[in-house]
């Protein structure tokens, strides 16, 4: 036990809590997350913009094409990283 | 009557998560082999995945899917069915496949390592690159200043 | 060879499950754009398909189905649909990733952009199990120690 890391783990999760007091209750519909323009513009206009029923999918591919595409790079690099690291003793 | 019970039973989520991290945050600085080091830094991921979406949960709100549309019949749907935030849960579908990315990289480089110096202990580990390297290691450089002066 | 993998009953239904499975992450793939499913998590479904085959096989017998360079090339071919696809869109003088712009069915923005997210989504799960299965090829042991692995106690 490390008492040292134990302390500091200990003060974060103080802080952690103190800060968590303003967060919204669980399941809340009227915060302010929810009720931003963008969410329900979200909610209310992407089948007719993006022809998907699923909001996540159009989010994901649509909205956020771009992030997605990066995120498949990130995927794609991480996988050749793998490869070069661990397959040298081949040769 | 609001007590501080009612705070804490409202907002339990939060506190579940805040100990779910503060877990992955000790494993991460305190445990000295690399692969708890990698699995304390998946509970602190996964800590925060379910932080996001717990935000987005909305009670009696379903998942947001809207109901298929058949020929040219508009079901009158957004009035009365409650949807859950789809934002979150976008961001969080992001940081999955980055977080799986990352512990792929940091498991391959764990496995060179080993290979390298027949352990997993972050101390093991230093000590045979301060004999292999002296170069990297302060106390070792010190020392040989203070040989070559007493020379 | 262990004794998971020497199991008659493991084998014959790992050999009968493992199309069902990759026919349901064909589902996921597909249905990602009217329900619960998507790229991501059709392509882990279809890579664990395949790791479960070369799990129980053995990686000799996977690495014959899936070899290392098609690996590669299914990875690459994945991330170039998703990059063409945004790319046709500026071909057609949309912004990049604008799919209504694309001229496939006229009149009927939503709908075109309805068939290039299941392309995106296609080139996002061909990346995605391609990269799943190299992932454990390569943390495989190689292939002298094939088969060696420790036989756990208990196990049958």
């Amino acid at each position: 036990m490390n008492k040292l890391a134990l302390f500091v783990v200990v003060i974060t999760g103080l802080m952690l809590i103190y800060a968590g007091q303003d967060l919204p209750p669980f399941g809340d519909p009227d915060t302010a997350m929810y009720q931003h323009n963008m969410t329900q513009y979200f909610i209310e206009n992407s089948e007719s913009e993006s022809g998907v029923s699923n909001i996540v999918t159009a989010l994901l591919a649509n909205y956020r094409g771009y992030d997605t595409l990066g995120e498949t790079t990130v995927i794609f690099t991480a996988g050749m990283a793998v490869m070069l690291l661990l397959r040298r003793r081949e040769r | 009557m609001t007590g501080i019970l009612d705070v804490v039973y409202a907002e339990y989520n939060y506190w579940i998560y805040v100990a779910l991290m503060m877990i992955g945050f000790y494993a991460m600085i305190a445990k000295k082999n690399l692969i708890k080091k990698v699995i304390g830094a998946n509970i602190f991921q996964t800590a925060i995945f379910l932080f996001y979406v717990s935000l987005a949960d909305i009670t009696g709100g379903t998942a947001p899917i809207l109901p298929h549309v058949h020929g040219g019949e508009h079901v009158e749907h957004a009035a009365d069915v409650i949807y859950t935030n789809p934002v979150p849960h976008c961001l969080i579908l992001t940081a999955i496949v980055v977080s799986v990315s990352t512990t792929a990289v940091a498991l391959a480089l764990i496995i060179r390592i080993y290979n390298e110096y027949g352990s997993l202990d972050e101390d093991v580990i230093l000590a045979a690159r301060k004999s292999l390297q002296p170069e990297f290691s302060e106390y070792a450089r010190q020392k040989s200043v203070d040989e070559v002066s007493r020379q | 060879m262990s004794r998971i993998q020497e199991s008659v009953i493991i084998r014959t239904v790992v050999r009968i499950m493992v199309p069902f499975i990759e026919l349901f992450a064909l589902y996921v793939i597909i249905h990602g754009a009217g329900g619960p499913g998507g790229g991501f998590q059709g392509g882990v479904i279809f890579g664990a398909a395949i790791i479960l085959y070369a799990m129980i096989y053995g990686i000799a017998e996977g690495k014959k189905r899936v070899s290392d360079a098609l690996d590669r090339i299914l990875a690459s071919t994945g991330l170039t649909i998703y990059a063409g696809t945004g790319l046709l869109c500026i071909l057609f003088g949309g912004m990049f990733l604008q799919y209504g712009a694309v001229p496939l069915i006229p009149d009927d923005p939503a709908k075109v952009s309805k068939y290039l997210i299941d392309l995106v989504e296609i080139g996002i799960g061909t990346t995605v199990a391609a990269v799943m299965i190299s992932l454990f090829f390569d943390v495989s042991p190689p292939e002298s120690e094939e088969g060696e692995l420790p036989d756990y106690e208990g196990a049958d």
